[in-house]
């Protein structure tokens, strides 16, 4: 029993690396494609894209995104029909929508937030600072 | 017996802590004399303890003493010696008790190199430290006890993750634990400051060293992990911005604006208020890295086994140490700003500039960190941030960042004629544009970013060195060890940009389906797959295939990357071979067998100038460290 | 005095995410994805019977029936661990069993069933797994409850036991049964 487990184990095994090297047909599709399998996540792994992952189900995805763009879908729609099997979760770069704005501009918004706090502060000490540049040998560097 | 008596050790040290927590505390308040001088006595006693727990620990390892059920599941009989030491800290509860060894030798550093501080101030930083390790070692004796019995003993252990096995494991924890926690003296130096109401020029100078220190460790910590991760992970990636990375990186982070804003308060007295909260958060930071890696509430394969028990203790633990510090911030900082004025044009203004662009990326990785968090208890279902997102706006924070760093040291305190450094930077930004268009045209494979890394590397070098030479220039040869320290890091980021920025535009990589005697080229290097063999290992059973590299008909290497499979779990570990030069590294890993007439998938990278990134980051670590040696350190504070 | 208490508060707020992060997490598989078909129709498929592979079945033979799909896989060893639940709730008749047989080779799947026994009404085979990536089916095992009407009304992601039978299943098949 263990062996035809071990056998039938083995034989998957196989069949799955048959298939592990994907062909492509030119170098602007093979760097097309791993762009965008950078950007998609291994669904089944813990915290990996789709380009690193030896997960079989990543494989099968890699198929599918291979399959998709030779059909001639955009990398948005590719992106799309992914989504739409395994939820946003399969994104590494998120939506922007009403719900990801705070990611993608709150950091701006806090950058703009602290310059305008710095020129409050540069204002301030300004008013009290001598008119002319201090003698350079008493500053310490 | 012995577990039993380790885990009295600690139980000791848990008190010694508390006493440390304390007396020195009330000595401190009381001007008591006695109670204060308790302080060092104190820390040394604890270090002791610590140090007897961590040996009887380690002693389990190497005796393969498996009635320990910590010992039994990290290690086991086949386990080569030489990572019988550092499978201490391959899991959870080990990890933890070198987290607190490394924090008691801290607190015995801070407890013999400070007899030229005031007692009173030494009392309360060690006091503080105290705290600290109180915190670490009740949450290991409540929740995570590593001497915890196996009974019946296992026969055989369960072995030490095979990725762990490996020699970056034996440096990267401590480097970068010793990082993590350093951040812990700085952190106390600022409450205590804040317990005594004199925040001053003194006290950031009593504090910078330490935090130098800390930050050079963690910055070498980092390195190391990441091209640990290079090496061993088999496909060529350096960093991932993956939860428990972040964790790390968002304390560098804000440690490197700490340093700058400590250089400013010490020199200028300005900013007490913005020292004193970077180095409460630099620390915070370095408890909730803790936490995030801990608690199971992030998803990543860097994460050590998860319980929400051990979650909510580090959680209130945290609750309290920075909750407290900051409650004593919001009370005790101080009022008004006794520095030195400045106008825009001057370095301070540039200093500032720093400090927020390096704490708005670190708030920008914990906010793309716990976003997917955030979603979640919102309802909002599952999303993912990943490094497309943090890649982008840390490259959007990061170049202004770099633009300003050549002006920080020519720019004068206090007013500066904005011409003047202009002036002297100028033929250096043409210098940089035109090296950039000629990367841009000139260089193979070579796009935009290909050109920002010679721009931003050009700049920053040319910038720096323009820095020398206006020192040379007045006269004054002498470079203190605080400049040279500061020359060597602003180098060492231009290195690395550079290496970043070349490597992510012009490396190239083949997956490929190869018959024994099949060759490949790319960029020049000829690949001959020669075929796989088995060999065996200490521990494990492998297939190795043969890859020769040529390079016009002359040999350049042969890489004999492995496929492991580990004897004690099964568990497969592609072992990638690397040829690894200045210029660029060969990378060579094994797929998975093709069929019967021993074809193999083969992965190859070129990896142009990758190994600039470690060298970068070490430089930037030299130079922290170099600044440590300044005389300033060893004088008292002339009032400005 | 606001200002400076502005840190305390901005901690404050993340200490209430976190531990809030904590208790979601607690006690629950926190990798397993939401399924984005639960309200929608089952996707269009046409997969082959398994040991009958000129019969084939799609979505639109299951309809009038509600029906628990179950992923499996010979090389799934979970998929052995859940088999004695699985047929258990088959044989209680409270709702029909199907199997999908996930990326397998018919000779492999039916030893499998061979050993361990078939509790399904029956079986559709999908080998090279495209059809279960319409599903949103990532591994194995994997189950859908799908109503009369070939609406997705549940997923789960893992193993069947008498806990999720009791908790989510019959709750469920009752709801189903008072409106269909």
């Amino acid at each position: 029993m263990r062996r035809a487990l071990l056998a039938a184990l083995l034989s998957v095994f196989a069949a799955f690396a048959a298939a592990q090297v994907l062909e492509f047909r030119d170098p602007a599709e093979e760097a097309r494609f791993r762009a965008l399998a950078a950007e998609l996540r291994c669904v089944m792994c813990q915290n990996q894209s789709l380009a690193d992952s030896n997960a079989p189900i990543a494989h099968d995805l890699r198929l599918e995104v291979l399959r998709l763009m030779r059909d001639g879908k955009s990398d948005a729609q590719i992106k799309q029909y992914l989504v739409a099997r395994y939820t946003d979760f399969v994104l590494y770069r998120p939506q922007v929508t009403p719900m990801t704005w705070l990611l993608w501009f709150g950091p701006a918004l806090g950058i703009l937030i602290g310059a305008g706090v710095i020129v409050g502060i540069v204002r301030r000490k300004a008013r009290q600072a001598p008119a002319a540049p201090p003698p350079t040998d008493s500053q310490e560097w | 017996m012995l577990p039993e008596l380790g885990l009295v050790a600690l139980i000791l040290a848990l008190l010694l802590g508390v006493l440390l927590g304390t007396l020195p505390l009330v000595g401190a308040q009381r001007n008591h004399a006695g109670l204060v001088a308790s302080a060092r006595p104190l820390a040394y006693s604890q270090l002791v303890f610590v140090a007897i727990a961590y040996a009887v620990l380690t002693h389990a390892f190497v005796v393969h003493d498996f009635s320990v059920k910590y010992v039994a599941t990290n290690s086991n009989t086949l386990l080569p010696t030489l990572y019988q030491l550092p499978a201490v800290w391959g899991a959870h509860e080990g990890s933890l008790l070198l987290w607190v060894m490394i924090l008691a030798l801290w607190i015995a550093a801070v407890a013999a190199f400070s007899r030229s501080l005031p007692a009173t101030v030494v009392a309360r930083v060690l006091a503080t430290m105290g705290w600290v390790s109180v915190g670490f070692l009740a949450f290991l004796l409540f929740t995570s006890n590593p001497f915890a019995r196996l009974l019946p003993a296992a026969v055989e252990g369960r072995d030490l993750n095979p990725l762990l096995q490996d020699p970056g494991m034996i440096f990267h924890p401590p480097l970068l634990y010793t990082g993590y926690v350093g951040f812990a003296v700085a952190f106390a130096f600022a409450v205590a400051a804040l317990i005594d109401g004199k925040v001053d020029a003194q006290w950031v100078r009593w504090s910078r060293p330490w935090t130098n220190v800390a930050w050079a460790f963690l910055t070498l910590g980092i390195a190391l992990g990441s091209f640990w991760a290079y090496y061993e992970l088999g496909w060529g990636g350096w960093w991932f911005w993956d939860p428990v990375e972040n964790a790390s990186f968002m304390p560098w982070l804000v440690g490197l604006a700490l340093l700058h804003s400590q250089a400013v308060t010490e020199k200028r007295g300005s900013f007490r208020g913005w020292t004193l909260l970077l180095a409460i958060a630099a620390f915070s930071l370095s408890l909730l890295g803790t936490f995030l890696v801990r608690s199971g509430v992030l998803t990543s394969v860097h994460a050590f086994a998860s319980d929400p028990a051990r979650g909510l203790f580090i959680l209130g633990f945290l609750a309290v140490i920075v909750g407290g510090s900051l409650l004593l911030f919001a009370l005790r900082a101080p009022t008004e700003d006794k520095g030195q004025p400045f106008v825009a044009a001057s370095r301070e203004t540039l200093m500032l500039a720093n400090n927020l662009l390096l704490s708005g990326a670190a708030m920008m990785i914990l906010l793309g960190t716990l976003y997917p968090l955030l979603a979640e208890a919102l309802g909002l279902g599952k999303i993912s941030v990943g490094p497309p997102y943090f890649g982008l706006l840390f490259t959007v924070l990061m170049a202004p960042l770099v633009l300003l760093v050549p002006f920080g040291p020519l720019t004068r305190w206090q007013r500066e004629q904005p011409a003047q450094p202009l002036r002297m930077l100028a033929p250096w930004a043409g210098l940089a544009l035109v090296v950039a268009a000629i990367a841009f045209f000139r260089w193979p494979q070579g796009t935009a970013k290909t050109a920002a890394a010679w721009l931003g590397c050009a700049w920053l070098i040319g910038g720096t060195l323009r820095f020398v030479w206006q020192r040379l220039k007045q006269g004054k040869g002498r470079f203190t060890a605080e400049m040279t320290g500061m020359i060597l890091a602003h180098l060492g980021v231009a290195v690395f940009v550079f290496g970043v920025l070349m490597t992510e535009s012009t490396s190239q990589e083949m997956d490929v389906a190869a018959k024994p005697g099949q060759s490949f080229a790319m960029r020049g290097y000829d690949f001959r797959f020669e075929g796989v063999e088995r060999v065996q290992g200490p521990n494990y059973l492998a297939d190795r295939g043969t890859i020769r590299i040529t390079r016009g008909g002359a040999p350049v290497a042969t890489m004999l990357p492995e496929k492991r499979e580990y004897a004690s779990g099964g568990s497969v570990m592609t072992e990638a071979d690397i040829d690894g030069g200045f210029a660029r590294d060969l990378y060579v890993a094994l797929g998975d067998p093709l069929g019967p007439d021993g074809s193999w998938a083969l992965r190859l990278y070129v990896k142009p100038f990758i190994r600039w990134i470690w060298l970068g980051a070490l430089l930037m670590a030299i130079g922290g460290f170099v600044v440590v040696l300044d005389q300033r350190f060893r004088r008292p504070v002339v009032a400005p | 005095m606001i200002r400076r208490l502005l840190p305390l508060f901005a901690f404050a707020a993340l200490a209430v995410l976190l531990f809030a992060g904590v208790r979601m997490n607690s006690g629950r598989d926190n990798s397993a994805i939401p399924s984005p078909l639960l309200g929608k129709p089952t996707p269009a498929f046409s997969l082959p019977v398994l040991g009958d592979p000129a019969r084939r079945i799609g979505n639109a033979d299951l309809l009038g029936r509600p029906y628990l799909l179950n992923v499996w896989g010979s090389w799934c060893p979970t998929c052995r661990y859940e088999h004695p639940h699985i047929t258990e709730l088959a044989r209680s008749g409270k709702v029909r069993v199907l199997g999908y047989n996930y990326k397998d080779t018919p000779e492999d799947a039916q030893a499998w069933l061979t050993q361990f026994g078939n509790p399904y009404e029956l079986i559709v085979a999908d080998e090279d797994g495209r059809a279960a990536l319409d599903w949103g089916i990532y591994g194995a095992p994997e189950s859908f409850l799908v109503d009369a009407r070939g609406i997705v009304r549940w997923k789960l992601v893992g193993a069947i036991d008498e806990t999720v039978v009791r908790e989510q299943i019959e709750p469920l098949l009752a709801e189903l049964d008072a409106a269909p």
